[in-house]
């Protein structure tokens, strides 16, 4: 006996073009379908503006910094990576946005700040390197000085962190974990970088975090790698025999940076790479 | 002309109630005198109705169950009082202080600004309300006709011009008579004697009749019956003094309670604030604390200052003070309160509270108007609740803004206030600047600096500055010279710091304060150092102590 199909093909066919839409307004009446919402519904994501970062060839790079982002700079040391947060920070204090600066290890050198155009009205300035005793929570007595604990610079900065993002109205919020040793960056939970990210999503503020090794892992929606391409001073020189140190003079840094990961769209997408110098100022 | 008079009955309960709102529904006495002879000074109406009056001991009334004993206050006296002038100075530049309880505002020319008679004298009753003060408001077409039915009548009470003697004729002799002198006593027994209860009484006598037996003075208590009377007010001009005491029955011991107490009275202030349309950029908080406690913390820190003033008596008292500093003018209770609290928590009293004295220091409010295409600022009043909080996390001293001083010193620059508002747009980023050292000055960099207003990204081809982080505090390291330069660094805290210096370029020599005590000298090098890769530090000799320090790394 043959094989009879049990449904014509032109059956299918006409059930898909008149029974179908029917069966979807049925499904949407359910109540237990109700909170469903369709995929061409869904709310796009709006693209984040975005804002100079002070570096011309990290702006044609990455198209700039994302406000309502996480940017994260990492690199060693002597890459790169802290004249690129001043730039950074110059740039927003010019714009006349108001600036806030995490320095975990107390690391920020006002006249380096200067000589890049940073205006220190608009920058605050929060200096968490030092062991500070903290108060306990409320209901304490007027005498006593117990239940004070130490808090570590990390711990501070996390805490710091959280209090300025959710206060608002920063144009730019930087972390500095440059100098914070690898086990205690690589400690803080990722629970605290979701948290900043969420803290920063549908605002104007740009949060910027430097460090040794990417920290943010998921949580940046860029991620820039820097490293000393070369010491411009040493060229192929590394031998001091060849002229007295007095005639030597360090003129600056040859920096490469490399776009590790970016969420943002990027017209028209190009290299991931950029090279641009710095000048001792 | 129309004239209005706020009476406050039992003004010294009222006073301490100010304090301690939620004893309205108790019965309540005030105490005045030494003990163990302390007689009652006043009662609220629910202590009158238990039997207690004015002038029985402490002993009489120790008796009567559920009544709430309050030493007097003056210093709360003073400030209700305060607090009286403000509520009626915020509807009549024309007030006559008639007493610590009665006020008297002219209102001539106000009907067109506040409405009708009627709506000013409730609006002036809730506002004493709002102050804390229960009272009784009249508007009469003359003051004494009007501080005679606020005396007499409670609540509101508008009396029509013209007809003062209708109204006040229901009122009995007694409200003549605001203190108990020996002429007045003499007054009222002979009115007494002649059967004069109310003042319609008063007001039917003749006159002359009244002249011959009681004087002048029986004369003017007939045109007061008769709300006759006419005399121009006794305007007070006081200063602007906003401040609120509370004296407490117990020492305070914690935080919290404080805090609450606080709480009423900044609500207090900021509401006679409100009343002048003033707002405040400092509160003054002083503590009375206990005697024989040695307190503990005093530090002096920017922006507030802590006194203390040892005994030097039995009756002396120690003193906390703490002044708080605000950027812009505020008035906003709830944000004050926490300033305090987040202030007093890092630097508390040391010792219990006996009393609390809050002092507003008034300015203009702030007027601020937002532009479309202005950047995004934080505002005021949270800006300031969460520097106060990362204060508390990692010091005073270690947040703010800074400030470059005008001197070559390394680390010469210094903390100051964060107040972003106060920003100029036409100073120049860079006038702060202080080379550090001569390399710096003959940088090509400084071309940027004739550009202040170009965004750095659209300037010359030195765009970006090799920042220097510094270590803090310097790490001494041990340096081996070779040839006059540095060839091996060996730092004893850091054993992952490499040995043999690559390259090295210097010295750069400086030095300064030479005619300060404290003088400085040192020598700079740039250095290269191999780790993992290579690095770049600044080695700096102190050439008067002699020591090796890495002062930074180029990053």
């Amino acid at each position: 006996m043959s094989s009879v199909p049990l449904v014509s093909t032109a059956a299918v066919g006409r059930f898909v073009g008149v029974a179908a839409p029917l069966a979807f307004e049925r499904l949407s009446a359910m109540p237990k379908l109700a909170g469903i919402t369709s995929a061409s519904q869904l709310e796009v994501r709006p693209t984040p503006q975005m804002v100079s970062s002070g570096v011309r060839e990290i702006d044609a790079l990455t198209g700039g910094l994302p406000r309502g982002c996480l940017t994260e700079v990492c690199g060693p040391a002597s890459s790169g990576r802290t004249s690129v947060l001043l730039a950074a920070l110059a740039a927003a204090t010019q714009r006349q946005e108001v600036c806030a600066l995490v320095d975990i290890s107390d690391a920020f050198n006002p006249h380096s700040a200067a000589a890049a155009g940073v205006n220190f009205e608009k920058m605050l300035w929060v200096r968490c390197g030092h062991l500070h005793k903290s108060g306990s929570p409320q209901g304490r007595r007027v005498t006593e000085k117990k239940n004070e604990k130490i808090e570590k610079p990390v711990e501070q900065a996390l805490r710091v962190t959280d209090l300025l993002l959710q206060s608002g109205g920063f144009g730019l919020v930087i972390i500095d974990l440059g100098d914070t040793p690898l086990k205690m960056a690589r400690r803080i939970p990722l629970a605290s970088w979701f948290r900043f990210q969420r803290a920063v999503e549908h605002t104007a503020t740009v949060l910027f975090v430097i460090s040794q090794v990417p920290c943010a892992q998921t949580c940046a929606s860029l991620l820039l790698k820097v490293s000393g391409k070369k010491l411009s001073a040493l060229s192929c020189q590394l031998s001091i025999e060849t002229s007295p140190a007095h005639a030597q003079l360090l003129d600056g840094l040859q920096v490469q940076g490399e776009l590790l990961r970016s969420r943002l769209e990027r017209k028209p997408a190009g290299s991931v790479t950029a090279s641009f110098a710095t000048k001792v100022g | 002309m129309p004239f209005a008079c706020i009476f406050v009955p039992d003004f010294p309960v009222e006073a301490l109630l100010r304090a301690e709102p939620e004893l309205r529904s108790r019965s309540l006495a005030v105490l005045e005198g030494k003990a163990p002879l302390q007689k009652v000074f006043a009662v609220n109406e629910n202590a009158r109705r238990t039997g207690v009056s004015q002038g029985m001991t402490k002993l009489q009334i120790e008796a009567c169950s559920g009544l709430i004993l309050r030493a007097r206050s003056l210093p709360q006296e003073d400030v209700a009082h305060a607090a009286l002038l403000d509520c009626a100075q915020s509807f009549s530049p024309r007030v006559e202080a008639a007493g610590c309880d009665t006020i008297v505002l002219d209102l001539a020319g106000l009907q067109p600004l506040f409405g009708p008679l009627p709506k000013i004298a409730r609006a002036l009753a809730r506002r004493a309300s709002d102050l804390g003060l229960e009272g009784s408001v009249a508007v009469a077409g003359n003051s004494d006709a009007a501080t005679l039915a606020a005396r007499g009548f409670s609540g509101v009470t508008v009396i029509p011009e013209g007809k003062e003697a209708e109204h006040l004729g229901s009122l009995p002799v007694e409200v003549l008579f605001e203190n108990s002198t020996q002429e007045s006593t003499h007054l009222l027994e002979t009115f007494s004697r002649w059967g004069i209860r109310k003042l319609r009484d008063l007001a039917a006598l003749p006159d002359i009749a009244l002249s011959e037996r009681l004087g002048q003075a029986g004369v003017h208590l007939q045109a007061l019956a008769r709300g006759a009377t006419s005399r121009t007010l006794v305007p007070v001009e006081l200063p602007l003094i906003f401040e609120e005491v509370v004296e407490l029955e117990y020492p305070l011991v914690l935080l919290e309670p404080l805090a609450f107490l606080l709480g009423r009275l900044l609500e207090q202030l900021c509401a006679r604030l409100e009343a002048r349309a003033l707002a405040t950029q400092e509160l003054r908080l002083r503590l009375e604390l206990e005697n024989g406690w040695q307190a503990e913390d005093f530090s002096t820190t920017n922006g507030a200052t802590s006194v203390l003033a040892r005994p030097s008596g039995a009756q002396a008292r120690q003193s906390f003070q703490r002044t708080l500093r605000l950027p812009v003018p505020l008035l906003d209770p709830k944000t004050f309160l926490k300033l305090l609290q987040l202030d007093l928590k890092a630097h508390p009293p040391g010792a219990p509270i006996v009393k609390i004295h809050l002092a507003a220091e008034p300015v203009r409010p702030r007027a601020a108007q937002s532009g479309l295409f202005l950047p995004p600022a934080p505002e005021p009043e949270k800006l300031e609740l969460t520097l106060a909080r990362i204060a508390g996390i990692v010091g005073e001293d270690k947040v703010g803004s800074l400030e470059l001083l005008d001197t070559h010193r390394p680390e010469g620059f210094r903390m100051q206030r964060f107040a972003p508002e106060s920003f100029s747009p036409q100073r120049h980023p860079l006038t702060a600047l202080r080379a550090g050292s001569d390399r710096e000055k003959n940088s090509s960099c400084f071309s940027v600096q004739k550009n202040p207003s170009v965004s750095p990204c659209l300037r010359g081809e030195c765009d970006l500055v090799t920042a220097l982080r510094i270590f803090r505090p310097p790490i001494n390291v041990a340096v081996i010279m070779q040839e006059g330069k540095p060839a091996y660094i060996n730092c004893p805290r850091n054993k992952a710091m490499p040995g043999e210096i690559l390259w090295a370029a210097g010295p750069w020599r400086s030095s300064g304060d030479w005619w300060e005590r404290e003088g400085w000298a040192r020598d700079e090098w740039d250095i290269a150092v191999q780790g993992v890769d290579i690095a770049l530090y600044r080695l700096v000799r102190d050439r008067l102590g002699g020591r090796w320090i890495l002062e930074g790394t180029y990053d």
